[in-house]
């Protein structure tokens, strides 16, 4: 029997992340305190537009990655 | 001596030197050298960001992308679909749409996959990419990525991070003469004469990373690039002496004291 509950876990970056209250993409991004100008954000294998970040709301084992840019060649 | 602009899709650079990022001590000594080395594009690579260290800095408040191209790479990709999907959310993060496009064939050499990396080309230019593939130093690959409609080629010179200089300079000679996109020599570049044979070759432009990031002094090695690369542009542009088997005296054969 599954309890009532507001907290849900996502694979973030193909680590499981316990998220509890806000489900939107954005209050997590937020919670990371990661900078919108510096990431990008695909959710169950596509690619999130920054626009889209407030209105999606994550559920229960939903795949995110989060990339950010670092040096290479 | 006037030069022609560097062009890439839509813009225009004054700078044929494209750097690399990766291999620096930190963020700091990789802004110098980017500094130092008059690049005005430099590759980042895509990768996930770090949970756990949430305060790490970030290598784009280092490089301002207001003021570099910034050229997201897909390095490590072995596959089509894994390169596009770097590609898309290299986008995302707002620095515009050029990309490089490096899908590997083997893992000890690094040469690319040229078929998995002309398949991606396709789809990314109809996406509105603007794609400047990595590939081996063959004319008839360069020819295939220039007619998908990429924005550059980019033939090795030797094997990534290998340092041994252009290895097959007739080839590099043979796909400039035939591309109407640029041409920039990506990987192989061991120290500045290689950059500036390159450049003598005609190439539009050369991309490093290990030779300047593994230098002894990667901040002056930055500047000898710098300086390489134009000396080897203005050589080109000047045109060169041909080659002769024997002697051509420089002073005057007449009026010698007698």
């Amino acid at each position: 029997m599954s309890q009532v509950s507001s907290s849900i876990t996502v694979q973030l970056n193909g680590e499981p992340c316990r998220i509890e209250g806000d489900p939107r993409l954005a209050a997590l991004i937020e919670k990371l305190n990661m900078k919108r100008g510096r990431i990008a954000v695909e959710l169950n294998g596509e690619v999130v537009p920054k626009a889209e970040h407030d209105s999606v709301v994550l559920r229960d084992g939903d795949r995110l990655e989060i990339i950010n840019f670092v040096g290479g060649g | 001596m006037q030069d022609t602009p560097f062009r890439i899709g839509e813009r225009s650079f004054k700078s044929r030197l494209i750097v690399g990022t990766g291999k620096y001590r930190d963020f700091a000594e990789t802004r110098r050298a980017v500094e130092e080395s008059g690049a005005e594009i430099v590759t980042v690579a895509v990768r996930r960001v770090n949970i756990t260290d949430r305060g790490k800095e970030n290598l784009l408040d280092f490089l301002d992308p207001a003021k570099f191209q910034i050229l997201p790479n897909t390095a490590g990709c072995y596959t089509a679909e894994e390169a596009i999907r770097t590609c898309r959310l290299a986008r995302e993060v707002g620095v515009g749409a050029m990309v490089k496009l490096e899908i590997i064939g083997d893992q000890k050499t690094l040469f690319p996959d040229v078929p998995a990396t002309i398949e991606a080309a396709k789809i990314l230019v109809k996406e509105g990419f603007t794609v400047l593939p990595y590939v081996t130093d063959d004319p008839i690959a360069c020819k295939r990525l220039e007619e998908i409609g990429c924005a550059a080629v980019m033939p090795l010179a030797a094997p990534i991070g290998s340092g041994l200089g252009i290895r097959n300079p007739y080839n590099i000679r043979i796909i400039v003469e035939q591309a109407k996109v640029p041409v920039i020599v990506d990987a192989g570049v061991g120290t500045a004469s290689d950059a500036a044979v390159a450049m003598e070759l005609g190439c539009d432009g050369v991309l490093m990373n290990s030779a300047i990031a593994g230098a002894k002094d990667p901040i002056a090695m930055a500047r000898a690039m710098r300086l390489a690369i134009e000396a080897g542009r203005l050589a080109y542009l000047a045109g060169r002496i041909e080659r002769k088997l024997y002697a051509s005296a420089s002073s005057p054969l007449t009026g010698l004291i007698g």
